[in-house]
């Protein structure tokens, strides 16, 4: 793989019991940019996003993420990726300081209560730093998982659905983060419904419809391939 | 350090969730006190079978315990985030296995008096009895911690884990239960040593065995 790719894929495909959830997916991702993923339910999208994070293995095809293949080197890869998946990756029972504690010390990063108040801040979580996360809504699970999400630091941010569940000002959130995720040069797959949004503030898109791609193309162009 | 970091993981969580314990404990105190029903008004039978019984309603309790372990890690795919990470699995089963026994020893500790008055026991060696119910603990929690993993992913869970985890641990049963009897009632044969030993096998085998598989059984 070239260098200047942060993930570049062929034929990766996979199926669920008798269905394919993903066929022959290609895909090149440049170093710095940021890729969204776009189609129906159960297109294939989350199934997409979880085989580059090395969550789920392909049943063929072979993909590199940040210079290392998925299978043969998938700890190098869980290094260099980090996941916004639909669950939040949390410990109901712990407060949300808990739990980016959890986090920060698995990653050997600074884990003082000032350091992870300043990323739940960021998440617009700070006064609820020290709440159980079951007390958490569904928005607010979701603004943590971001929070975790940005304490990896991750070489490549790949986020499934990040709009879900949050109020409005989430969405600006979303919109920031991804800002400074870019600025700093990272690379970005989301796989969102929210086109128009999306094609904002992605360079490239592809569409896949039953694991397949059907189009892919600068993510400008998108709106007006009548997506739905 | 990854251990340390997943043992301090898991015995917050306990901590956080101790209502639980009080549960299964409870559970385990209604089992000895049906098994004293069962067993009748006979003070020696109940004397006699008071290993087995004590033994039994730690088993029964563990099955709930193990289970509860993993809830948390599953629910929110909390374990999974931590793969991810990557945190080592080998690591994650350490510190879940650990805890477990801890918890396992703790709640056989709380039971062993309770089985005194049920049973008219008396507690001749107290120390001793309670380092065998921390090797049993440990024989219970290194395949249980696995299985618990493995059924916890299943559609059936409760039921497979007892399944899975009943059959296995015969020996730990079988040990325990003599170790104890031996304990309670004298050892004028000697063979305490023994039974002892075949424990601790079984100890050194699966906490090593299962250390090894929990990533295949955790990792898609």
């Amino acid at each position: 793989m070239a260098n200047d790719l942060a993930v570049e894929a062929a034929g990766l495909s996979r199926r669920y019991a008798r269905r394919w959830a993903l066929v022959d997916v290609a895909l090149r991702v440049p170093r710095g940019s940021a890729l969204m993923v776009a189609g129906r339910n159960g297109s294939g999208k989350s199934t997409l996003l979880r085989v580059l994070a090395t969550a789920i293995r392909p049943t063929r095809g072979s993909a590199r993420v940040a210079g290392f293949d998925l299978v043969a080197d998938p700890d190098d890869v869980r290094r260099k990726t980090a996941l916004l998946g639909h669950a939040s990756y949390t410990y109901d029972a712990l407060t949300a300081l808990e739990n980016l504690r959890i986090t920060a010390r698995f990653l050997r990063r600074p884990h003082t209560r000032e350091a992870l108040r300043a990323v739940l801040d960021d998440v617009g979580l700070a006064e609820r730093a020290d709440d159980a996360v079951e007390t958490f809504s569904a928005g607010m699970r979701r603004r943590l998982a971001l929070g975790r999400v940005l304490l990896q630091d991750a070489e490549v941010v790949l986020l499934d659905e990040p709009y879900g569940q949050l109020d409005p000002p989430g969405f600006r959130l979303v919109d920031r983060l991804l800002g400074r995720l870019r600025e700093g040069g990272r690379s970005v797959l989301m796989a969102t419904h929210l086109l128009e949004r999306g094609a904002g503030l992605c360079d490239d898109a592809l569409v896949l419809e039953t694991g397949r791609v059907v189009w892919a193309g600068p993510a400008a162009d998108l709106p007006a391939q009548g997506v739905t | 350090m990854t251990l340390a970091d997943a043992l301090r993981k898991d015995v917050l969580l306990q901590w956080r969730t101790r209502a639980r314990f009080l549960a299964v404990l409870a559970f385990g105190a209604v089992t000895l006190l049906l098994f004293s029903f069962a067993a009748g008004p006979d003070t020696g039978a109940l004397r006699r079978h008071a290993p087995g019984f004590l033994w039994l309603a730690l088993l029964l309790s563990s099955t709930l315990a193990l289970a509860e372990s993993f809830q948390a890690e599953f629910e929110q795919r909390a374990l999974e985030g931590l793969l991810l990470l990557p945190a080592p699995a080998r690591s994650l089963f350490y510190g879940k296995a650990l805890v477990n026994a801890a918890h396992l020893t703790l709640l056989g500790g709380a039971l062993v008096p309770l089985a005194v008055v049920l049973y008219d026991l008396a507690l001749p060696r107290p120390g001793a009895l309670l380092g065998l119910l921390a090797l049993g603990a440990a024989g219970l929690s290194a395949p249980g911690t696995l299985y618990a993993a493995m059924a916890s992913q299943a559609r059936a869970r409760q039921m497979l884990l007892p399944l899975l985890l009943f059959p296995l641990v015969v020996p730990v049963l079988l040990s325990t239960v003599k170790a104890t009897a031996l304990l309670l009632t004298g050892d004028p044969m000697g063979q305490l040593r023994s039974w002892l030993l075949l424990l601790v096998c079984f100890d050194a085998v699966y906490w090593s065995l299962c250390g090894l598989l929990f990533g295949r059984v955790v990792e898609e």
